[in-house]
């Protein structure tokens, strides 16, 4: 029974400004999905345009 | 013995409905659409890689999801490899959530509903409102503190839309046939339909290589000879 011991059962850490709140682990997530939209967009595809068919 | 039908363009019609079901599928999705060796070369950009970087996590689910279902949580709970399982049917969803939230956001920005492509976007958008659900009754079954407090939560506001009697988070028993047996059938069914879609009318191109073809038609027509009797 010792691992059940091991699950995390405290509250989240809440950030609040004015009538936004939300927990860290939400803002981490947020953060991530937003960071990667973004990269996706930004980044060059490795190799792109090699294989590919140009609908055109 | 009867003769073979036959085969090519002038083949008698289909007279049963698999035979009609057959000649609407050869039509709408021919084997070169539905197995395409190459993809239009906008294609090759990273935003277009999470639309099957969201069907890997969710091989992922359905994977580990059916090792936790078949040893229970006496084992999931407690040995070392069952909390193994566990954390991977766990980490698979918020990555499930995270690419479906790049897609679902890079398709919106892209319009993806052009060119016939309403159906595509609907059925993408309700696989994202399932897959909330299935996530509710997978919080609500992990069966510690957490799950206690998102269940009466969600309780609250099932009540207060009036669907509490039949969506019951408080009744353990229902939460878990519910995911792990009828929304998984109901995400599979319409992601297969989503997918099917994307491939019947083809990646959405972006809005600038849907401008630069429009173009390039337009001046094809401009250039192109009148022929005599439509002057």
């Amino acid at each position: 029974m010792h691992v059940l011991t091991t699950i995390p059962a405290d509250p989240a850490t809440y950030l609040t400004w004015g009538w936004v709140s939300v927990s860290v682990p939400n803002l981490i997530a947020i953060l991530v999905t937003v960071t990667l939209f973004v990269l996706a967009v930004v980044l060059p595809f490795p190799g792109g345009h090699e294989d590919a068919q140009d609908e055109s | 013995m009867t003769a073979a039908p036959v085969e090519g363009p002038h083949a008698e019609p289909p007279t049963s409905w698999i035979g009609r079901l057959r000649t609407r599928l050869e039509g709408t999705l021919p084997y070169e659409k539905l197995l395409p060796e190459t993809q239009p070369s906008y294609v090759a950009s990273w935003i277009y890689v999470f639309g099957v970087l969201t069907l890997a996590a969710l091989a992922m689910i359905v994977a580990s999801g059916a090792v936790l279902a078949f040893r229970g949580p006496a084992w999931y709970h407690v040995s070392s490899t069952g909390l193994f399982f566990n954390s991977m049917h766990f980490w698979s969803v918020q990555l499930f959530f995270t690419f479906m939230g790049v897609h679902l956001v890079g398709k919106f920005w892209m319009a993806a509903w052009r060119g016939n492509r309403a159906k595509t976007w609907i059925s993408g958008v309700l696989a994202f409102v399932v897959a909330v659900g299935a996530g509710l009754t997978g919080y609500v079954l992990q069966s510690n503190f957490d799950s206690q407090w998102i269940a009466f939560e969600a309780k609250d506001g099932l009540n207060a839309l009036g669907v509490g009697a039949w969506f019951n988070v408080a009744n353990l028993g229902q939460m878990a046939l519910i995911h792990v047996f009828l929304l998984p059938a109901v995400i599979g069914v319409v992601v297969l339909v989503h997918v099917l879609l994307v491939r019947v009318h083809g990646v959405v191109p972006p809005l600038e290589a849907a401008k630069v073809a429009e173009d390039r038609a337009a001046s094809r027509a401009a250039a192109e000879p009148v022929p005599e009797g439509v002057r």
